[in-house]
């Protein structure tokens, strides 16, 4: 029987959302950055996130939603995967943008989403935001803002349940 | 839904949700082709041939350039210039075109089967561009997602089939994939060309032009096929006009927001008049417009890993 740890409850999870908004506001604090969720578990945090920004800065945030499946590296050697819509609202050239994802792990899908990113434009700077980081990075990528940081082992699973997917809120580790 | 498929031979054996699989990665494709950059890297390094033994342009073209899309590479083989005119057979020619190492073979071809027989002795996935008078299932599919699209549903959608439908592989497919999702499907032309038997499939058949015209919320023309045996089927190209031609007067007929579809390519004065093939009912280049992107989720799918294949396909 695999094991299941809560790793993070609902409140602990708005917890690290409030905190990841409040660092974004101290390093941008003109607001001159748009989000960008990576489906699908990012695009929920991100529009969370955009919540929290205006709430605290009174300033509107631009969310965009990015899908990397057609991007990704290991399409040779999985199941076609399910597509979910990209919109990047206006032009993200010389932007800010910061991706926000649920989990980071080896990489692989960030690098994905910066290639995919790249077909829509050359922005400024592009950060990365994820609620979870659980290590066992493939590629050198480094995120910009953490909620938390945990040790897992590489055949762990990491399930991030969000009521917006109809499921009972929580971080969860799933150890096989 | 997953896809687990390796090919894409008809839509009889597929799934409802398999269907509506395509339907929704097609969506995303279409996004791509709205954007400056019209290009993904997800074929990237893959060979793909277009192996038309018989002639096509429209689809043959579509898709090459979803191949290109995908930054796959495509070879055109035509077999007019091919050594099948030399007397080679098909699973030869193929398995030539295989040792070129192609991952993807779309195949057209006048005999039924064809694509299914080198879906057996390929390691290639192998999808059907048409196989004689048996399925065009990109086509079907890229009907379908036109349909959804402008009519949001397929429940109770009344669609009217209207034409050649004895010989079409487009009706075929059409009436696999449309019932399968749900639609009512009434088929109409005169008997020579629809015969009753297609009853069986799901569908109704309607002699009677008017009726079948009045309670469709679509209607895909099906073209009559001059270059196929039509001597006897009907008296002349005129009095099909004027017995089944969608004329003015017989638009007047239909619903407000009735959808008129065609594949291609269309004979004006003939199945259709010229002013409605151009007018606000018409999506017959959107269609085109989607099948680029339907072709583009099909080679997609199909190129996934295929963990869980099971049999043949």
């Amino acid at each position: 029987m695999p094991k299941v740890t809560l790793l993070l409850d609902s409140a602990a999870i708005a917890g690290a959302l409030k905190q990841i908004a409040a660092e974004i506001l101290n390093q941008h604090a003109g607001g001159a950055f748009s989000l960008v969720g990576i489906q699908k578990g990012g695009v929920v945090l991100a529009e969370r996130l955009a919540l929290l920004l205006r709430q605290a800065d009174q300033a509107p945030v631009i969310v965009g939603h990015l899908d990397v499946s057609m991007h990704r590296d290991d399409l040779n050697h999985r199941a076609a995967p399910e597509i979910h819509p990209t919109l990047i609202p206006g032009d993200i050239n010389g932007k800010t943008i910061i991706l926000v994802d649920d989990v980071l792990f080896k990489g692989r899908t960030t690098r994905a989403a910066l290639d995919a990113l790249n077909d829509f434009g050359r922005p400024q700077c592009i950060q990365l935001a994820v609620l979870v980081d659980r290590g066992h990075r493939e590629l050198p990528i480094h995120p910009n803002f953490v909620g938390k940081t945990i040790q897992t082992s590489v055949n762990d699973t990491v399930d991030v349940r969000l009521t917006e997917s109809n499921r009972e809120e929580g971080v969860y580790l799933i150890t096989p | 839904m997953t896809w687990h498929r390796k090919h894409l031979l008809d839509i009889e054996t597929l799934s409802r949700e398999e269907v509506l699989t395509v339907l929704n990665t097609a969506k995303a494709f279409k996004a791509v082709g709205e954007r400056a950059i019209k290009k993904v890297p997800a074929l990237r390094g893959k060979t793909v041939i277009n192996l038309f033994v018989e002639p096509s342009t429209r689809t043959r073209i579509s898709f090459e350039l979803a191949a290109q899309r995908l930054t796959a590479d495509i070879i055109n083989f035509s077999a007019e210039l091919s050594s099948l005119r030399k007397g080679e057979t098909l699973k030869d020619t193929a398995r030539n075109l295989e040792a070129l190492n192609a991952d993807i073979i779309i195949i057209r071809h006048s005999a039924a089967g064809a694509p299914h027989f080198l879906s057996r002795v390929l390691n290639a996935s192998v999808v059907n561009a048409g196989d004689g008078a048996h399925e065009h299932p990109t086509q079907a599919l890229l009907d379908a997602f036109t349909m959804r699209e402008k009519k949001g549903s397929f429940e109770g959608l009344n669609v009217t089939i209207l034409g050649d439908i004895l010989y079409s592989r487009v009706a075929r497919s059409n009436i696999w994939a449309l019932t399968k999702l749900g639609a009512k499907v009434t088929l109409c032309g005169p008997p020579t060309l629809v015969p009753s038997a297609f009853e069986r499939m799901g569908c109704q058949v309607c002699h009677q032009v008017e009726p079948a015209l009045r309670q469709a919320d679509v209607i895909n023309l099906l073209r009559i096929q001059h270059e196929r045996q039509r001597k006897g089927m009907f008296p002349s190209l005129g009095e099909y006009t004027s017995l089944f031609g969608l004329t003015k007067a017989r638009m007047k007929l239909t619903k407000p927001d009735v959808l008129i579809m065609h594949p291609g390519p269309i004979n004006r004065g003939v199945e259709i008049d010229s002013d409605i093939a151009d007018s606000d009912h018409s999506v017959i280049l959107e269609q085109v417009t989607n099948g680029l992107a339907v072709r583009m989720a099909v080679l997609f799918l199909i190129n996934g890993g295929h963990p869980q294949e099971l049999g043949v396909n």
